[in-house]
Parts: structure tokens; C-alpha cells; sequence
């Protein structure tokens, strides 16, 4: 292994702790606000180290834009998913946990 | 670095199936599809690592697909099919 | 390693069994269609462990994305009122009398089980199928991906047909109901800038998965289905074609491809004396031609199905809803 490769291996193992404390918290979190924050994590954080990890390791810069073009995809459709599910969520009046 | 890749893939799906729990329990709409669009972003990191892993380049144009897609159902979810009153039937 | 994979592959394959059984099985028909669209991400992701990245692109195109907008949008109409609405199935008053017209789809189910068990415990453990046949004749066809030499040209009936059924559906629907074209709510600022910022996008990889076709996964039903859910992503933002385009242009749009397929059938026919026996020459040029007609037509009958039904009968229609 290169050292390429143990910098490829970090990202990656950061970027799936994340995606497991994305799934932790959507199951532990008391409401869907709460849950919202925690999934966010996992799309925007999770998968931005995932993608930089094996953007590391990829053969050629039209990989990597790619990479980075589905990075950027999840991160818009994450924001705009999580807004709009809040603001509908509170137009509902689903109630906020309180402690 | 392959079996490393393999590793977290399955990791991954590990994640995914406990997420199912959400699914299956609610106890709103919303939460349900919370958790159906946190398995699309673990679908895309699965397929990513699979593409490095077996060297299969179409993969990527596989999670690029999911990627675009992510937001279709949430939207549709959010614009046609959630109910005005579900606050009512957060005890059931 | 391949414990690895051997583990993660049984894993997948138990979850899609027990998603399936969940999403038949569960009262609550929200969440049936979560649990559904969670088994199309799986599945997808069981064609591509099963080398079979072409049908996984398609999976993830039609079962992840448009079946979920499709049968959210299907809930919707099932509960107009949405006043009591938790979901739920209504109970069934006489559950004696279901229960006893069960035996027969099991009775079925079970033959077919068994027949399609027998046929691949039947198999040759080593066979090659056609494959070979497709491998040796791949230059003339036109395509270096043997999925679309296959589909394009030395089975391109099979694909015509299957556009003639997506039309076909799409008849049925226009033929039950009138569709919904009023303005709803409008979509606020995040889902139109949304829109706005994807269908560019959308658009794009259509184009690219109809080119990339020619020599690695992708082709005319995946560029379709993405095209077809740029549409839907319009819909929900509220986007309404002009009532001009929704009658003679909307239908014309409909059968270019199936339209064009017919042609080329028939001049081949009569130049040839084959039906879609394309000369080995032109072969490429007639595969991309035929591809992006068919594109195009999938791409709006798929958004023109999100719609619900005829776009002609709104306004008669109105008073009914």
C-alpha cells in the first residue's frame, strides 16, 4: 500500500462512520426534525468522504468529475428534500420534541 | 484496497437494513421517507465502492442514474400523496 | 474476499425476499410503496451483482425513481378527501368469502413455481447460450454493446413491441380517467429552483446514456426513463404544457419513435426482404436514429402516465372533482 492508498482507506472509513451515525440517528432521533439533521449527515458528509476517498484513487479526471457530479447531485436533492419535508412537516403541525 | 472496498459496501448495506426499522415503524409518513431516501445515498456509496472494487466503470453511470433520481419520490411524496392531518395519527 | 462478497450477496438476496413479502403483506399502503421502493434500490443493486448492469441501469431509473413518483401520485388519487386519511386499507367485511377464492392464484403461483424450478434445475450446468452467436456477429451489428446489438438489431422487433406496450398503457389510462392539469399549490422557491437546476441535468444524461448505449450500458430505455422523469419533476413543480401542445403535438410526440421503427421495418423489408435487417454499413446510424425517436417517446409517454389521464378531457371534466 501506497500512500495513497492509506489516505483512500481514512476518507473512506470517515466517510461510512458517518453513514452509521446518519442510521443511528434516524433510529434513535425523537422526532422527524431531529432524524432530518441526522440524515443529512450521512448524504452530505457520508458520501463527500466516500467520493474524495475513491477520487483518490480514480484513473483519470473524467472519474473524478463524475464522482464529484454525483456528490453534488445528493447534496442538492439532499437540501431540497429535507427543506421541503420540514417546512411540511410543520405546516402539518407535527410537533417538535421537546425534552 | 479490494476487500476494503467489499467491506464497507457491506457495512453499508448493514446500515441499510437497520434503517429498515424506520421504515417499518413510522410513526409519520415523513419519517418513513426519510428513511427511504437515506437508502438511495447508501445505495449510490454502495454502487460507488462496487465500481472501484470490480473496476466496472458503468456502475458509476448506475449511481449517477440514483443520484439524479434521489428526489423524485420525496418530491411526489411531499407534493401529492402527504396527508394535511397527519399529527392526528402520530399515536397509532 | 469472496466470503465477502458470498455474504454480502445472501444478504441482499434475503433483504429483497423479506422487502417483497413486507411490501405485499403490510395493511398500510405508504408504507407498502416505501418498502417498494426500497426493494427497486436492492434489486438494482442484485442485477448489478449479477453482471447485469444494463438492467440495473434500467431498475434504477424506473423502479427507484419513476415507480415511487407514479405511486405516490396513484395514493393520492385513491384518497381524494384526504381528511381521515392514515393510510390504511379499509377493513374487509366479508373476509370469509375472500379468503375462499384464495386457493386459485395460490394453486397458480404454486405451478409456476414449480414449473420455472423444474426448467432451471433442468439447465445445462455450463451453458453458453447465445452469447457466442452474439459475440461473433457484433461487428456488423452496429453496436459494440452486445445489449444493444441484441436489442437493436438482431431482436429489434422485441423492442419495437415494447414500445408499442408502453403506448398501450398509456391508452389505458387516457381511457379511464381525465387528467388533473389545474394549478395546485404553488411549489415555493427550493422545489422550483429545484426543478429549474435538474432538468438541465436530467436532459443531459439522457443524451449521454443514449450515446454511451453504443458500447456500454445504457440505451433508448434507460435515456427514455430519465427523460420521462424530468418530466414528472416539472409536473410536481407545477409546470403545465400550453392546452395547444396537449392535443395533435402531444400524440405526434407519443409515436415518433414506434412510428419511425415501422418505417424502418418496412424499407428494410423491401430492400433487404428482412424485416429490420439493417445493411451491416448503416447498421450504427440506423441504431442511433431508431434510438433517440424511441427515446423521446418513452420519455414523454412515461411523464404523460404521471399525469393520470387524458390531458384532452380537463375541462370537460372539471365539475366531476
Amino acid at each position: 500500500m501506497n500512500p495513497n492508498d492509506y489516505l483512500s482507506a481514512a476518507l473512506l472509513i470517515t466517510g461510512a462512520v458517518f453513514f452509521l451515525a446518519g442510521t443511528l440517528g434516524l433510529l434513535r432521533f425523537p422526532d422527524v426534525y431531529t432524524r432530518l439533521h441526522a440524515l443529512t449527515k450521512a448524504d452530505n458528509v457520508g458520501l463527500g468522504l466516500m467520493v474524495v476517498g475513491l477520487a483518490v484513487q480514480a484513473e483519470s479526471w473524467s472519474v473524478v468529475g463524475k464522482l464529484l457530479l454525483i456528490w453534488w447531485l445528493v447534496l442538492i436533492a439532499g437540501a431540497s428534500v429535507a427543506h421541503l419535508i420540514a417546512s411540511g412537516a410543520l405546516q402539518r403541525g407535527i410537533r417538535m420534541w421537546k425534552p | 484496497m479490494q476487500p476494503l472496498y467489499l467491506a464497507l459496501a457491506l457495512f453499508l448495506l448493514l446500515n441499510l437494513g437497520a434503517g429498515m426499522w424506520r421504515v417499518l415503524r413510522g410513526p409519520t409518513a415523513a419519517d418513513r421517507m426519510l428513511a427511504a431516501q437515506l437508502f438511495g445515498t447508501t445505495a449510490v456509496a454502495i454502487l460507488l465502492l462496487l465500481a472501484q472494487a470490480t473496476a466496472n466503470a458503468a456502475l458509476r453511470d448506475i449511481a449517477l442514474v440514483f443520484a439524479l433520481l434521489a428526489t423524485m419520490t420525496a418530491v411526489a411524496f411531499v407534493r401529492r400523496a402527504w396527508p394535511n392531518r397527519e399529527a392526528n395519527h402520530e399515536s397509532k | 474476499m469472496t466470503l465477502l462478497t458470498w455474504i454480502f450477496d445472501s444478504l441482499l438476496g434475503l433483504s429483497l425476499l423479506w422487502l417483497a413479502w413486507r411490501a405485499l403483506a403490510c395493511p398500510n399502503l405508504f408504507k407498502a410503496i416505501v418498502l417498494f421502493v426500497a426493494f427497486g434500490l436492492l434489486m438494482a443493486l442484485a442485477w448489478v451483482r449479477l453482471a447485469a448492469p444494463d438492467v440495473a441501469l434500467a431498475e434504477a431509473a424506473i423502479g427507484a425513481g419513476l415507480t415511487g413518483a407514479l405511486l405516490m401520485a396513484a395514493l393520492a388519487k385513491l384518497h381524494p378527501t384526504e381528511a381521515h386519511n392514515d393510510f390504511a386499507v379499509p377493513p374487509e367485511k366479508n373476509v370469509t368469502k375472500v379468503w375462499s377464492w384464495q386457493w386459485l392464484p395460490a394453486i397458480t403461483i404454486l405451478l409456476v413455481t414449480t414449473g420455472l424450478g423444474y426448467v432451471v434445475l433442468s439447465l445445462p450446468p455450463y451453458a453458453t447460450g447465445l452469447s457466442t452467436e452474439v459475440a461473433a456477429n457484433l461487428e456488423i451489428s452496429g453496436a459494440s454493446n452486445p445489449v444493444t446489438a441484441v436489442l437493436l438489431n438482431f431482436r429489434g422487433y422485441d423492442t419495437l413491441l415494447e414500445i408499442v406496450v408502453l403506448l398501450l398503457a398509456l391508452l389505458g389510462v387516457w381511457s379511464l380517467n381525465s387528467a388533473d392539469l389545474d394549478h395546485k399549490a404553488a411549489p415555493g422557491i427550493v422545489l422550483d429552483t429545484l426543478a429549474r437546476l435538474l432538468t438541465p441535468i436530467f436532459i443531459l444524461v439522457a443524451a449521454y446514456l443514449l450515446w454511451v448505449g453504443a458500447h456500454a450500458p445504457g440505451g433508448a430505455f434507460q435515456a427514455g426513463a430519465v427523460l420521462g422523469a424530468a418530466g414528472v419533476l416539472l409536473l410536481l413543480a407545477g409546470w403545465r404544457p400550453r392546452t395547444g401542445l396537449m392535443a395533435l403535438p402531444l400524440r405526434l410526440v407519443l409515436v415518433i419513435g414506434p412510428a419511425i421503427f415501422v418505417i424502418v421495418a418496412m424499407l428494410t423489408l423491401l430492400i433487404a426482404g428482412q424485416m429490420l435487417e439493417y445493411p451491416p454499413t448503416q447498421a450504427g446510424a440506423l441504431i442511433l436514429i431508431l434510438e433517440t425517436a424511441a427515446t423521446v417517446s418513452i420519455g414523454v409517454t412515461l411523464a404523460a402516465l404521471f399525469l393520470g389521464g387524458d390531458p384532452r378531457k380537463n375541462n370537460r371534466n372539471k365539475n366531476h372533482t
